[in-house]
């Protein structure tokens, strides 16, 4: 149990879209250097969570959340809290691969640019955060080539490469392989398991089995509550709710 | 019945093919005419020499000279604020009363007779502020009557950018501000630039603004500075047709003068329209 | 960091409230300079007084005869431009094949940017002269010339917008009208057409703005003279077409002066009118 540490963590959070209450008193943490995966059937409110880890809810005027986020133990809904520190903080991968109409190393070195960080930093970042997405090896010669060039699993890699030159303390990953086909899910898979020793990684998926092959963690959430945190294996193995067996077992999803 | 149908149907599309072929013909005929009776005028002296004998005989090159720079002043001085209240009303849009007002106001002035955008140019730019009938007078009301095409135009374009770039933006730690002019300006900078083109091709052929605010029948001068007045070629047409006494010399400067016009216009409006239709076919997302 | 933002945020908003400064600006030049006029005149007989007689001794200043020259003309010109450009409108959308539409679609945009003085050469030197000779009419430059030049000046304003309104009407309601064994016809009139009713009826409008408005082809064509008509082939002096001719020949400040603003005040008016109008449509439309 000493491996346990947790800087980041929810505590009592509640939101609402409008009138409809999307999140229920979410408690749970994320453990450090570990990956951490969200199930729960579509609708159930993980991908609300997981925007809730950066703020990006707060782009929907209609958002009202209560409760708290901890990150590196400051709470990211006090008021007053700078939003593009916190969203620079935390990495995040969409569903879709979104590269940015410019060249491979422009869409790496945004994050860096807009900071204000000097030229010879934002090189060898780039250099850095394409070697850890496994990207480096494809694309070393052709960094000023556009990045809708590549191919859709090969533009994943490079929106992680993209979130991880901003050196994130946690990535947050929504559904990032439900576009791709199974052999770049698998290279993405396994990368996030190498990724793992740097950062930490909460993952939304809908892919019952993925949740199962790297994380070390899972949450499983319903109706936008979180009905069981647990490891990976005790929750897949023995799960202690009823619901959870029931979706594990494929009778809902 | 079934027959009584089949006959309707028929005549029918018959009337809708009569009504393409009537208003092709008509602009056939039109564009016919204009070319064929301009087109022996044309040569390089036309384009290169001013008038001359009170405009029977010459060239048209300061007006062409003149309409290219309240085209240029004009565009330049819309253009600004054009994209700036697109970002308004993309990206800020709050409050909602003051977007709906914006809004209103802009489509109001998008149908005010070109007319009267002339006399407020007159009231305000020669009268009020004293610049007289000049070419800065007559850039200042085109670019403000150009002003509903280029804000519509960069609307338009400013929200064909996909969410997913703002939203990968913002993400990053962007801010609002480094998100539209990093991402969404340039995403939409292509279509921007066409509608740009397109308000160019309207201003250039305005006359009615011009009349009382910048344009001057006859003068063998280049305007020296914002403050000189210039003649352009659509009021050359209109003047060379009313004014002057020798109709059978200055007739054929006219139609000279359309063509050059219309060429310049149709030209402008064909880069627009090859540029969006390129930018359509490349892009990937 | 935050100061930047600001800055940005307040230069997006002053340009955007310039945009209606601009507007106010417009509408108080033209109504400051235009009330005056009525010092001289009620607004009864600026109404309904068909003599304009601006420079006489002593001048009338009764615009009856420009606004029915106004009107004439402009509904000349729909009669014309409607039945033509919703027939386009149809045909691009619904009949022409891909080819032919990736075509005519660019050619219409073409053709709504050709100057309006052109036009008005097109009428005034080439039309004219027909009309005399073919119809035996003594002045060809009058309603029906003037008409049927705005007509077709407008024919592209009234298509593009008509076809964009038919184009978005949603392929499943055509789909279940074949189902239901309705011919291309039967399924363009009766459902497609209603469908996109409120858009054409902008596009009208749209028009009927534009005709009302424009300036070089009535102050070229129409004829010039300030009566009230007695036939298709009598001239008229429209209001936009008043305002350009005499202004240049009007002293700042005189009641002349004064009366040609007025005229512009009604001009505003009315086109005021026809964009609310259309306002109303498109939000009907959406809250539908």
């Amino acid at each position: 149990m000493v491996e346990k540490k947790a800087h980041i963590k929810t505590e009592n959070l509640n939101l609402w879209f409008d009138n409809k209450h999307v999140l229920h008193n979410v408690n749970f943490p994320v453990y450090d250097k570990k990956v951490t995966a969200l199930i729960g059937p579509s609708g159930c409110g993980k991908s609300t969570l997981l925007r809730s880890f950066n703020r990006m809810n707060c782009l929907i005027p209609t958002c009202q959340t209560k409760g708290k986020i901890f990150l590196n133990g400051k709470n990211i809904y006090e008021n007053g809290q700078d939003l593009t520190q916190i969203r620079a903080q935390v990495g995040m991968v969409f569903q879709r691969p979104n590269p940015f109409p410019k060249s491979i190393y422009d869409n790496i070195a945004f994050g860096l640019k807009i900071q204000g960080k000097n030229k010879n930093f934002i090189k060898e970042k780039v250099v850095q955060s394409l070697k850890d997405a496994w990207l480096w090896d494809e694309v070393q010669d052709r960094l000023n080539a556009s990045a809708f060039s590549l191919s859709g699993g090969q533009q994943q890699r490079l929106c992680i490469a993209r979130a991880l030159a901003n050196q994130p303390d946690i990535l947050l990953l929504d559904e990032p392989t439900s576009a791709l086909d199974p052999q770049s899910t698998a290279k993405i898979e396994e990368l996030c398991l190498s990724l793992k020793e740097k950062v930490t990684i909460l993952i939304v998926t809908h892919n019952i089995a993925q949740a199962g092959r790297i994380s070390d963690y899972t949450a499983f959430m319903y109706l936008g509550e979180l009905i069981e945190f647990g490891k990976t294996e005790q929750v897949f193995t023995v799960p202690k709710n009823k619901k959870t067996e029931a979706y594990l077992e494929g009778v809902f999803g | 019945m079934k027959n009584s149908r089949k006959i309707k149907a028929a005549i029918g599309i018959f009337s809708l093919n009569v009504s393409i072929f009537l208003t092709i013909s008509f602009l056939a005929i039109f564009l016919i005419v204009i070319f064929s009776k301009g087109f022996s005028v044309l040569s390089w002296e036309f384009i290169s020499t001013s008038p001359r004998k009170y405009m029977t005989e010459g060239g048209i090159y300061p007006a062409i000279v003149g309409t290219f720079w309240l085209t240029l002043i004009s565009v330049g001085f819309a253009l600004p604020f054009g994209v700036l209240t697109a970002i308004f009303l993309t990206s800020y849009a709050k409050p909602y009363w003051l977007v709906r007002i914006v809004r209103t106001a802009i489509n109001t002035l998008a149908g005010v007779p070109s007319i009267i955008f002339g006399l407020f140019g007159l009231t305000v730019f020669v009268n009020l502020f004293h610049f007289d009938v000049s070419l800065l007078s007559g850039a200042l009301t085109l670019g403000i009557l150009a002003l509903p095409v280029i804000i519509n135009n960069t609307e338009e374009a400013i929200r064909t950018v996909p969410n997913d770039f703002i939203e990968a933006s913002l993400a990053l730690g962007a801010t609002q501000r480094q998100t539209i002019l990093r991402v969404i300006l340039p995403t939409a900078f292509p279509n921007i630039l066409t509608g740009t083109i397109i308000s160019i091709g309207r201003v250039a052929g305005e006359t009615a603004p011009i009349l009382f605010t910048a344009a001057t029948f006859y003068t063998r001068q280049l305007p020296r500075s914002v403050f000189d007045e210039v003649m352009a070629l659509p009021y050359h047409i209109y003047a060379l047709l009313t004014e002057g006494s020798h109709a059978e010399k200055q007739v054929p400067i006219a139609y000279g003068t359309a063509v050059i016009l219309l060429l310049l216009v149709l030209f402008v409006s064909t880069i627009a329209i090859v540029i969006r239709y390129k930018i359509r076919k490349k892009r990937k997302w | 960091m935050k100061m930047k933002e600001k800055i940005f945020k307040i230069i997006t908003y002053s340009s955007s409230i310039m945009t209606i400064i601009f507007l106010l600006g417009i509408i108080t030049s033209i109504f400051a300079e235009g009330i005056p006029i009525f010092k001289e005149v009620n607004l009864k007989d600026f109404f309904s007084s068909p003599n304009w007689h601006p420079t006489c001794f002593p001048p009338d200043f009764g615009i009856l005869s420009l606004i029915v020259g106004s009107f004439l003309v402009t509904l000349g010109a729909l009669i014309i431009a409607v039945p033509l450009g919703i027939g386009v409108a149809i045909y691009i959308s619904e009949i022409a094949p891909f080819k032919v539409k990736e075509i005519l679609k660019p050619t219409v945009e073409l053709l709504a940017g050709i100057p309006s003085v052109v036009y008005g050469l097109f009428g005034l030197i080439f039309v004219s002269p027909l009309i005399t000779n073919l119809l035996g009419v003594p002045i060809g430059l009058n309603i029906f010339n003037a008409a049927l030049i705005l007509g077709i000046m407008i024919v592209p304003i009234i298509s593009s917008m008509s076809e964009d309104a038919l184009s978005s009407v949603p392929k499943s309601l055509r789909e279940a009208s074949y189902g239901l064994g309705a011919n291309k016809w039967e399924t363009t009139i009766k459902i497609v057409l209603p469908a996109a009713k409120s858009g054409i009826f902008s596009s009208i409008i749209l028009g009927f703005g534009r005709a009302v408005g424009e300036t070089m082809v009535v102050l070229m064509v129409a004829g010039g003279a300030a009566q009230i008509p007695d036939s298709l082939f009598d001239p008229v002096r429209p209001m936009p077409a008043t305002i350009a001719a005499e202004m240049g020949e009007t002293a700042i400040g005189t009641p002349h002066f004064h009366a040609l603003y007025g005229i512009a005040i009604v001009l505003f008016i009315i086109t005021f009118v026809s964009i609310l109008l259309i306002e109303i449509l498109r939000k009907g439309k959406s809250i539908k």
